[in-house]
């Protein structure tokens, strides 16, 4: 007997893979605002081509999305016609950019945090999410060497620079609690060998980031209890205006093409 | 910050495995690590090698473009030294 599908992990399923493409888009288009302002021409370069992984990952998950959703929305319209509460990005993606240390931080956390999540998803039972992660995996590793060499550059350089990442990361680590605090999709998820559990790759990923500090010999902030909700749409004040100017064009000229 | 803070490097690139690497450009980075980051991201954006090498511009010993004549006018006049005296047999592939 064919058992019917569980409504609620299909819900939930659908919120999880928007919640993986949202975050990618996000920072991506958030690494797409260095363009053309980056401090040498190499570095340009490089944000761009990380920018461009994280807005590949994402184009691949929102029509995942989109498919699971069954309403009709392609990668487009959910990239460009939903409002901000309707985005399930983790809160830490959408801060503002800062000065270049600031950005590599921000980048730096998220990275480590995908590495552990793409790594377990790999081995999905949702085959479909499992090549998504393995070749998101593979542009991961790169971001990791290249944010966590600059993390370890800059920390660990001048008196100017290591005083710019720390208290970057002073600035950005309240929003780290969010990355491993599981809600209810993430334990349907788990349950249905969807997607790993979160508590279980918190000690991973926290073992990581300590490496990173300690080469980069800076100082690891206060775990801060108070996790963000980003993944549940509700987020800081800075997305809607990162919206803003990323669906403008879409927003101004509905089904602009070129 | 600026790039010229930084010292250049050469970059070469092996485009397949069983060929050579070969250069390719220049580019600035504060060390081995992160030029070979910038090689990456600036020269192998459409899948043009398998492998980087890269080097202190500083390290490479060139020849005087001044003793050019020295060096090689000698060669100029010694077309023996082709291999275009010899008939290749039809069997021959591949050379």
């Amino acid at each position: 007997m064919r058992q019917a599908p569980d409504t609620a992990v299909e819900q939930a399923r659908c919120r999880y893979v928007l919640r993986l493409a949202d975050t990618s888009l996000v920072l991506g288009q958030r690494l797409g605002e260095w363009l053309g302002h980056a401090p040498a021409l190499e570095e340009d370069l490089a944000l761009a081509n990380l920018s461009l992984d994280l807005i590949g990952q994402a184009r691949l998950l929102l029509t995942y999305a989109g498919e699971l959703e069954g309403r009709g929305r392609d990668e487009d319209a959910l990239a460009f016609l939903r409002d901000a509460p309707e985005f399930l990005n983790l809160t830490l993606a959408e801060q503002p950019n800062g000065d270049f240390g600031h950005t590599i931080v921000r980048q730096w956390l998220i990275d480590a945090w995908q590495l552990e999540i793409y790594g377990a998803l790999e081995h999905s039972a949702d085959t479909r999410l499992a090549a998504i992660a393995a070749k998101a995996l593979r542009e991961t590793r790169y971001h990791y060497r290249f944010s966590s060499g600059w993390l370890v550059r800059l920390g660990d350089g001048t008196p100017e620079s290591h005083g710019r990442v720390q208290s970057a990361l002073d600035a950005l680590w309240r929003f780290t609690a969010e990355l491993f605090t599981p809600d209810e999709v993430d334990e349907h998820m788990s349950r249905a060998a969807i997607a790993p559990a979160l508590t279980g790759l918190a000690p991973h990923w926290s073992a990581r980031i300590d490496e990173a500090l300690r080469a980069a010999t800076l100082t690891r902030p206060p775990t801060q209890a108070y996790p963000w909700h980003g993944k549940r749409g509700v987020h800081s004040e800075h997305l809607g205006h990162l919206l803003g100017e990323m669906q403008h064009l879409q927003r101004t000229y509905p089904g602009a093409r070129w | 910050m600026s790039e010229t803070d930084w010292p250049l490097f050469e970059v070469f690139i092996r485009s397949r495995a069983g060929l050579e690497h070969k250069h390719v450009g220049s580019l600035h980075a504060a060390d081995a690590r992160m030029a070979i980051e910038h090689a990456r991201d600036v020269y192998t954006r459409r899948q043009e090698g398998v492998s980087l090498w890269v080097v202190r511009s500083a390290d490479i010993v060139a020849s005087d473009p001044g003793e050019a004549d020295a060096l090689f006018e000698p060669a100029r006049d010694k077309v023996y030294r082709h291999p275009t005296f010899y008939a290749i047999p039809d069997e021959v592939k591949n050379l």
